[in-house]
C-alpha cells in the first residue's frame, strides 16, 4: 500500500514510504518531526498548517504527503534558510517579534509563511491587500493590528536588503 | 527601598517569542514520548437519547487497537466531571466521563479506542455499534422551564438548576419615583470560544515510581492535577501536571474535561504513553461555549436621564451539565449590572436552565460582558427615549472621581477610575463632535451612519479568595541562584498573555538586572508550588503581586547581606546595574558577591538562613476595576444590510502598566473577539439539539479583513489594592466593545425607528429590520428590497 516519494524539505531531500491517505502535515509533524506547523481545524479553513510547497503557501492539512512528491516544501523550521534571511531570523520572523505580531502563538508559523508569500510578490502591499492577503489564517488573540505592521516591517526590511 | 524603573512600563519584545517564531515551541500535540499511543472517542449524534447498548467488540479486534472501553467499563473506577461553583438549592446534574445510559448533548463520549495510530483510532470509532433510543430535546431555554418539558436530569421534576437573586438600595421606591421605566429584551447569543490551538492531553504512568503525569493544554495545572487525584483516586503526589505551550484559551482551558482524566486512567491500565487531540469539530461540540442569556431589563430613570434603579430578569442556558464554573458566571453579570453608574437601586434574578446542549462556562469576560452589554445598551436606549446625547446621560450617571472607593448596590467596592477622564479623552479623540455633524449631513442624503458609545468598568485581579469559589490568591517563588540568574516560579500558567516577560521586567527592575537575566518557570506542578492560574485578568494583578512581594522579601535579606558586609545600613542600600550600592557613601557590592555570601554562608549576619529564595501566596484585599470609554462608528448598506465599522476608537485605564505593547495587544485581541460576537459570531443548535453551526465553515470568527484598525490610548489610574497599582486588561477590550458596535447600528437605523437590535448583527438581520412592513425602509432601498440575498 505504501507509496515512494521523494521531497526536499527545507532544503533537504526526504526520501519516505508513506501510506496514500497521509497527510502532508501529519507527515511533516509526524514522520519527520517538524512539529512547528500546526493543525488548526483540518478542513483548511484556519491556515495554521500553511506551509510553502514550490513557494506558494499551501494549507498542509488538507494536502497528501503523496501529492507532494517531487515539491520542494519551507516549513517554520526552515525559513532561516530562505534566501532573504541569510541563515538568521527571516525579516518576516524578526517582524512578528518586533511589533508583537503573535500572543499564544499557535497561528504564527502558518501567518509568517502565508505572509512571506504575499510579500515575495509585492514588498510594500497596503493595510487592505495585507489583510486580504491573509484573510484564510485565523487568529484569535491578536486581533490582527500587530500582525499587519509585523508584515509592513519585514516589507521594509526585504526591500532593502534587495538593493 | 525605591525601585528603579529601566523595565517596567516599556515595549519590550517578549521573551517567549524566539522560540515561537521559529516553530521551537512545544505544544501538548508536538510532544511525543517512546510506544505513544492516540486516543479516539465516540461521540453521540443525539442530542437527548438513551443509551441501549454499546458494542466496541469490532473495534476492539481491529487493526493497531488495543483498547475500547465504554461508559459501563469506567463507571466505578473514574469520578465524575467536577463543578466548583456551588448556589444554595442547586440541583446537582453529574456528568460520568463516558456516558453510561444516557447521553444529554450531541458530542458527549460513550466509547474511547485507545491505537498505536492516530488514523487507527479514528477508523475503529466507525466500527463502534451504539443502539441509542432517542428522546425529544430541549433546546430553547424558555421551553426547558415550561411545564411538561422533558427533563434532562431525573428524578428532579424540571430543568431549571437554579434561582439566584441579588438586591440592593431601595427598588420600590426607586421605581416609584422614576418618570419613565424602560422596558428591553436583550438577548447576548451563546459563542464558541474557538482557541486557536484544540484541547490536547497526554498521560504517562511509570508503575515503578507510581507517577502519572498528564500533560494538557490547559490554564489551571495545579487545580488539574488535584482533580484528576480525586477523579482517579490517586494519592495527589503521584499526580504531575505539565502545560507546554498552550495555543490560546478564552476560559475554555480554564476547566477540568474527561478527556483529561480517560487519558490519564488508560495511560495507566496500559502502562504506555496515550494521547488524545481534540479535532476542531470536537472542539466545538464538546469544549465550553460563552454567554448564552436572554436579558428582560426594566430601567427606572427621571426625566433629566438620571437611572433610580435597575431590574434585570436573567435566563441562563447553562447546557447539559456544569463543568468548573457553569452556574457561577451569570451570578458575575448580577454583581456587574449596574456598570459604571451611579445607580441606586437594582435587583438581579437569575434562573439557570439546563438545556440539551454543550456548557456554558467563562469565555473571556465571562458573565461581565452580558452586563456591560446591557447596561451599556440601558444608557442609549434612555438616551434614545428621553432625546437626549448618549454622552450626556453618561455623564448624569458616573459617579465622582473623589467618591472612590464606591460602593455599588450590589455589593462590590469599585477600588478607583475617573470615568470623566477617560470619556473626555475617547471624545477628543475620535472627534466625536464632528463626528455627529457628519453623520446629520449622511442622513440627509439617506445614509446609514451610526455612531456607538461605550463607558465599561469590569472586574478584574480575581479574587479576593472568600468571593471566589475555589481560592482567589497566587503563589510565586523566585530563586537567586548561586552564580546570581534568577529563576520566577508562578502559579500563574499562561496561553498567550507574555508572563515570561512581563514577570521578567519586575524582577529585573526590582534587582537591578537585565530581563535576560530572569527565567520564568510555569505550568509544571512538580516545579511551581500550588498555584491557581491564569484566568479573569488576574495574571500581573494577583500572580505579578505574588512575584512582586517575593522580590521585596529578597531584596531585604541581600540588603542584609550587603549592609553586613560594607558596614551600611541595609534600609539605603538600593540596587543598579548589578550592584547593590549605598548612595550616602558610594560603596558597593557586586549582586552577584551578595548572592555568593548567602550560599557560601560563611558572612552571613548572625542569625541569618543562608540560600535565597522567597515564596508567597498573595491574597488580595478586594478585586480591580479597570475602566475606558469606547468610541465606534459603523456604516450601513441599506440594500444589504451590511454593517461595515468604518472607526474603532478606544480608552482604557488597567492601571499602571508593566508592558504597554503586551497590554496594546491585549485590547486589540479584545476588542476584535468583541466585534466577532456584535458582528459574526452565534453558536446555532437546531430544534433536534444539533449543533449547525459545527465547523468553522459555519461559525464565523473575524478575519483580518473583517475588522477595521483600532485607535487605542489610555489614562492611567492606579489600584490601591496591590504595590504596583495594576490592575488587569486580558478581558477589557471583549468587554466594551459589544455594546459600542451595537450602539452604533442602532444609532445607524434610528431614523427608521429602530431602539434594539440582537447580535450578531448578520446582513439578513439587519435587512429584515429595513425592510420589516411596520418599519420606515429609506426610500431609495425599499423598492429594491427583492433583490438582496
Amino acid at each position: 500500500m505504501a507509496v515512494d516519494i521523494q521531497v526536499r524539505i527545507n532544503g533537504k531531500p526526504h526520501d519516505s514510504k508513506v501510506e496514500p491517505r497521509l497527510l502532508l502535515v501529519h507527515y511533516l509533524r509526524d514522520t519527520l518531526g517538524l512539529t512547528g506547523t500546526h493543525v488548526g481545524c483540518e478542513t483548511t479553513l484556519c491556515g495554521a498548517c500553511t506551509v510553502l510547497v514550490d513557494s506558494k503557501a499551501v494549507k498542509s492539512c488538507t494536502m497528501l504527503a503523496v501529492q507532494a512528491d517531487g515539491a520542494e516544501v519551507t516549513t517554520i523550521e526552515g525559513l532561516a534558510g530562505a534566501p532573504e534571511a541569510g541563515g538568521k531570523l527571516h525579516p518576516v520572523q524578526e517582524g512578528f517579534w518586533e511589533k508583537h505580531g503573535l500572543q499564544c502563538g499557535y497561528c504564527t508559523p502558518g501567518m509568517i509563511l502565508a505572509s512571506v508569500e504575499l510579500l515575495r510578490g509585492n514588498a510594500e502591499p497596503s493595510e487592505a491587500e495585507i489583510r486580504r492577503a491573509l484573510a484564510g489564517n485565523l487568529c484569535r488573540c491578536t486581533g490582527y493590528q500587530n500582525i499587519i505592521e509585523a508584515v509592513r516591517y519585514a516589507g521594509k526590511k526585504m526591500k532593502g536588503r534587495k538593493r | 527601598m525605591a525601585t528603579a524603573t529601566r523595565y517596567i512600563g516599556k515595549p519590550l519584545k517578549r521573551k517567549e517569542d524566539p522560540r515561537l517564531i521559529q516553530g521551537l515551541g512545544h505544544y501538548v500535540d508536538d510532544l511525543r514520548l517512546p510506544e505513544m499511543h492516540y486516543a479516539a472517542f465516540v461521540r453521540s449524534p443525539y442530542a437527548h437519547a438513551k443509551v441501549r447498548s454499546v458494542d466496541v467488540s469490532k473495534a476492539r479486534t481491529a487493526p493497531g487497537v488495543v483498547l475500547a472501553l465504554t461508559g459501563a467499563d469506567v463507571k466505578g473506577a473514574i469520578g465524575f466531571v467536577p463543578c466548583a461553583a456551588q448556589i444554595p438549592d442547586m440541583k446537582s446534574a453529574p456528568r460520568p466521563v463516558l456516558a453510561v445510559d444516557r447521553v444529554r448533548f450531541v458530542g458527549e463520549a460513550v466509547a474511547v479506542i485507545v491505537a498505536t495510530d492516530r488514523y487507527a483510532a479514528r477508523d475503529a470509532v466507525d466500527l463502534v455499534e451504539v443502539d441509542y433510543e432517542p428522546l425529544t430535546p430541549v433546546v430553547d431555554p424558555e421551553r426547558a422551564m415550561a411545564k411538561g418539558a422533558p427533563v434532562l436530569h431525573e428524578p428532579y421534576k424540571d430543568n431549571v438548576a437554579y434561582r439566584w437573586e441579588l438586591e440592593g438600595g431601595d427598588l420600590k421606591k426607586a421605581f416609584k419615583q422614576a418618570d419613565k421605566v424602560i422596558r428591553q429584551r436583550i438577548i447576548n447569543q451563546r459563542l464558541i470560544p474557538m482557541a486557536m490551538e484544540p484541547r490536547g492531553v497526554m498521560a504517562d504512568y511509570k508503575p515503578g515510581e507510581k507517577q502519572l503525569t498528564v500533560w494538557s493544554s490547559t490554564q489551571i495545572p495545579h487545580l488539574l492535577k488535584t482533580q484528576i487525584s480525586v477523579m482517579l483516586r490517586v494519592p495527589e503526589h503521584s499526580v504531575r501536571v505539565i502545560t507546554p505551550e498552550v495555543g490560546g484559551a478564552f476560559g475554555s482551558k480554564l476547566n477540568v474535561y474527561p478527556e483529561e482524566a480517560l487519558c490519564g486512567y488508560l495511560a495507566m491500565q496500559l502502562g504506555k504513553p496515550v494521547k488524545w487531540i481534540e479535532s476542531r469539530r470536537e472542539n466545538f461540540q464538546t469544549t465550553i461555549h460563552g454567554r448564552d442569556q436572554i436579558d428582560d431589563l426594566e430601567i427606572a430613570v427621571k426625566r433629566d436621564g438620571t437611572v433610580l434603579g435597575l431590574r434585570c430578569k436573567v435566563i441562563a442556558d447553562l447546557g447539559a451539565y456544569y463543568q468548573l464554573l457553569t452556574p457561577l458566571i451569570p451570578t458575575l453579570t448580577g454583581l456587574m449590572m449596574c456598570g459604571c453608574y451611579k445607580i441606586p437601586a437594582a435587583r438581579m434574578e437569575i434562573t439557570g436552565v439546563l438545556t440539551n446542549k454543550m456548557a456554558t462556562d467563562a469565555y473571556r469576560g465571562a458573565g461581565r460582558p452580558e452586563a456591560t452589554y446591557f447596561v451599556e445598551r440601558a444608557m442609549d436606549l434612555v438616551a434614545a427615549e428621553l432625546k437626549m446625547d448618549p454622552v450626556e446621560v453618561r455623564r448624569k450617571n458616573f459617579p465622582q472621581p473623589e467618591e472612590f472607593p464606591y460602593a455599588t448596590p450590589t455589593g462590590l467596592i469599585y477600588d478607583s477610575a475617573n470615568y470623566q477622564r477617560s470619556l473626555d479623552l475617547v471624545l477628543k479623540n475620535s472627534g466625536y463632535t464632528k463626528l455627529r455633524k457628519e453623520q446629520a449631513q449622511l442622513r440627509k442624503k439617506g445614509k446609514l451612519m451610526g455612531i456607538g458609545l461605550s463607558t465599561y468598568v469590569e472586574i478584574c485581579a480575581m479574587g479576593p479568595s472568600s468571593a471566589m469559589p475555589a481560592g482567589g490568591w497566587e503563589s510565586a517563588t523566585v530563586r537567586v541562584e548561586p552564580t546570581g540568574n534568577v529563576t520566577v516560579l508562578t502559579g500563574s500558567s499562561p496561553h498567550g498573555q507574555g508572563q515570561e516577560t512581563t514577570f521578567a521586567q519586575i524582577a529585573a527592575d526590582m534587582l537591578g538586572l537585565e530581563p535576560d537575566e530572569v527565567q520564568v518557570v510555569h505550568g509544571d506542578t512538580a516545579a511551581v508550588s500550588y498555584g491557581i492560574g491564569t484566568f479573569g485578568s488576574r495574571a500581573t494583578a494577583v500572580g505579578g503581586t505574588a512575584v512582586y512581594k517575593c522580590l521585596e522579601k529578597l531584596r531585604s535579606k541581600l540588603g542584609q547581606i550587603a549592609g553586613h558586609i560594607l558596614g551600611e545600613d541595609p534600609g539605603k542600600l538600593v540596587f543598579r546595574d548589578k550592584k547593590i550600592l549605598s548612595k550616602s557613601s558610594k560603596k558597593s557590592l557586586n549582586f552577584v558577591e551578595a548572592v555568593g555570601a548567602a550560599y557560601v554562608a560563611k558572612t552571613l549576619p548572625p542569625g541569618m538562613e543562608p540560600g535565597l529564595e522567597a515564596v508567597t501566596f498573595f491574597e488580595p484585599t478586594n478585586f480591580t476595576f479597570p475602566f475606558g470609554a469606547h468610541v465606534c462608528v459603523v456604516e450601513v448598506d441599506s440594500e444589504t444590510g451590511d454593517v461595515k465599522v468604518v472607526k474603532y476608537v478606544a480608552v482604557d485605564d488597567c492601571g499602571n502598566v508593566i508592558n504597554p505593547m503586551l497590554v496594546d495587544g491585549q485590547i486589540h485581541g479584545g476588542i476584535v473577539q468583541a466585534l466577532g460576537q456584535a458582528l459574526l459570531e452565534e453558536a446555532v443548535y437546531d430544534e433536534n439539539g444539533q449543533l449547525i453551526t459545527g465547523e468553522l465553515m459555519d461559525y464565523a470568527i473575524p478575519r483580518a479583513a473583517d475588522i477595521p484598525w483600532m485607535e487605542l490610548s489610555r489614562t492611567v489610574t492606579p489600584s490601591p489594592v496591590n504595590p504596583m497599582g495594576v490592575k488587569g486588561v486580558g478581558e477589557a477590550g471583549t468587554i466594551g466593545a459589544t455594546p459600542a458596535l451595537i450602539n452604533a447600528v442602532v444609532d445607524a437605523l434610528s431614523p427608521l425607528g429602530v431602539r434594539h437590535v440582537d447580535m450578531p448583527v448578520k446582513r439578513e438581520r439587519i435587512w429584515q429590520l429595513l425592510h420589516k412592513p411596520s418599519g420606515r425602509a429609506p426610500a431609495k432601498a425599499a423598492p429594491k428590497k427583492r433583490r438582496a440575498r
